[in-house]
């Protein structure tokens, strides 16, 4: 019969010859080996003192993101909350008031939006699912908590801040493709 | 003879503490290579290369909770993790630690009994080891404290035969149950493992046996006893039992140092011309190296092999080391009588 895999092995019953049945040839090989392990390069990885290097693309916490003039991206459309296949994400929608033009981007905007970090299973797809480039997923960990509904995020936590110097980078995030798509200024969210 | 009063005192007091501290380390040693075996640091956090970490372990056993089961035997369940403190303390009395003192012309031994029947004391003090545990398993009133002690004894029964075995040949070579005197004629490079490989071997298999170490640690046995003979044990009950284990390493280092590897003697030491105090102090600190490499080939054999089946165990005591022990008795009778013609 032909092997599927190449990775079979025959075995045997075969009897241990003398050497192997006293052992201490096996036992001194094993003792040679784990002394070589006193040497090795430790794995462990200092915590507090040295943190593990994240990759580029590393989901962790959410960030709504703001325009280039500071304005808030997210127009409340849900298409987040339906994507989230851990139904973490709730929102209430309302109308942008006159005046308050150079706070949200569009007509509408979220006056809540929060997001459950304990359901959150930090898949991303509430970032794909967003036409607008509202949320993204950053490098940065949810924190423990005693609580839990000190887990359940809102605005104060997600929206990343309006200063200029303190906004949060997820070029990383975006793709060629993605940036490409950010220049062709005939769809209107990109204007 | 006051003087020689006191100063027996002070030696065993310096002895008792000296192995209460070695084997205080012993057990942040024990982790730190345990961690190094598998590529891990070990415990670093408390004090610099986490050399308060015995004193935290210590604190925290001192503070636990002292449980004691409704069905126990109140006094036995006392009397246990004491009387196996007690017995692995007593050992030290017996081992040669360094070459004589002198002090203004008195001579003082490094040894706090130089009994002549010193290999015997060793034995019959570590035989009764075995009651601490067995007591401690008994008086828990708990399956598995009963399995783990009842496993205890019938191992350690079963080595002990084998180890004594392997000591009679050091015993017929030297002619003597001294410590002293097998240490002495064990002097430069004359040391009995080059004599008795075969004993050396078999007594350091029965060791691990007697001090209820890894591959031979039934009585213990995390997996299927839950803590053996300890599992009804807490608080610093429990840290007697643990604790004695490490002093034991250390005695069974100390006692395999002095009867197969020369004791405090070194090649070349004795030829330096130290005067007798300096001697005496180098001396020790061979002793102390060597009974260093044992307490690391405890710890290296634990890391590395897996726990024997109880099968297992009875069949290598019974069906190997006790024949090979008896073939190595008379080999050497042999030997010795053809030497004498």
């Amino acid at each position: 019969m032909k092997n599927l895999t190449n990775r079979s092995k025959i075995v045997s019953n075969k009897q241990m010859n003398f050497w192997e049945r006293i052992y201490i040839p096996a036992i001194l090989n094993g003792m040679r080996i784990t002394f070589g392990h006193l040497f090795r390069k430790k794995t462990t990885v200092q915590y507090p003192e040295v943190t593990r290097e994240f990759s580029d693309v590393y989901r962790g916490k959410h960030v709504l993101k703001r325009d280039d003039e500071g304005r808030e991206r997210c127009t409340a459309c849900g298409l987040c909350a339906v994507a989230c296949p851990a139904e973490a994400i709730t929102m209430v929608a309302a109308e942008r008031q006159p005046g308050e033009e150079n706070l949200y981007r569009e007509e509408k905007y979220a006056v809540v939006y929060e997001i459950n970090m304990l359901r959150c299973i930090f898949c991303g797809d509430c970032e794909e699912a967003c036409p607008k480039e509202a949320i993204f997923l950053t490098k940065e960990i949810v924190k423990s908590e005693y609580d839990r509904d000190k887990f359940i995020y809102g605005k104060d936590v997600l929206v990343e801040p309006a200063d200029p110097a303190k906004r949060i980078d997820i070029s990383k995030r975006q793709t060629p493709e993605v940036i490409e798509f950010k220049k062709n200024k005939k769809y209107k969210h990109n204007k | 003879m006051i003087v020689q009063i006191i100063y027996k005192a002070l030696l065993s007091s310096i002895i008792l503490l000296l192995s209460l501290v070695v084997a205080m380390y012993s057990t942040l040693v024990e982790r730190k290579v345990a961690g190094w075996f598998q590529d891990r640091h070990g415990p670093n956090r408390a004090g610099p290369w986490g050399l308060l970490q015995p004193l935290a372990d210590g604190a925290k056993l001192f503070f636990k909770e002292e449980f004691m089961p409704n069905s126990a035997d109140k006094f036995l369940y006392i009397l246990g993790p004491s009387l196996t403190m007690f017995i692995a303390l007593l050992t030290s009395a017996a081992i040669p630690w360094g070459p004589d003192l002198v002090v203004n012309g008195t001579v003082y031994p490094l040894q706090v009994a130089d009994v002549n029947i010193g290999v015997l004391y060793i034995f019959a003090i570590l035989s009764i080891g075995v009651y601490g545990i067995m007591i401690g398993g008994w008086a828990s009133n708990n399956k598995y404290a009963l399995l783990g002690a009842v496993r205890a004894s019938s191992q350690m029964i079963s080595y002990e035969l084998a180890m004594s075995l392997s000591i009679i040949t050091i015993v017929m070579m030297t002619g003597s149950l001294s410590m002293r005197e097998i240490v002495a004629q064990q002097q430069g490079f004359n040391w009995n493992i080059i004599y008795q490989p075969l004993g050396f071997l078999i007594f350091l298999i029965c060791a691990f046996a007697e001090t209820n170490r890894a591959p031979f640690d039934l009585p213990e046995c995390e997996t299927e006893l839950v803590g053996g003979y300890h599992t009804e044990y807490s608080s610093m009950k429990l840290g007697f039992y643990l604790f004695s284990e490490y002093i034991n390493m250390f005695i069974s280092g100390a006692v395999m140092a002095t009867l197969f590897l020369g004791g405090y003697h070194f090649p070349g030491i004795d030829k330096l011309g130290l005067s007798p105090n300096v001697f005496a102090f180098v001396s020790f600190m061979v002793l102390f190296t060597k009974i260093t490499f044992f307490g690391f080939l405890f710890m290296w054999i634990r890391w590395t092999l897996p726990r024997f089946r109880y099968d297992q165990l009875m069949k290598l005591g019974w069906k190997s080391l006790i024949p090979l022990a008896i073939l190595n008795v008379v080999i050497t009778g042999v030997v010795i009588l053809l030497n004498q013609k």
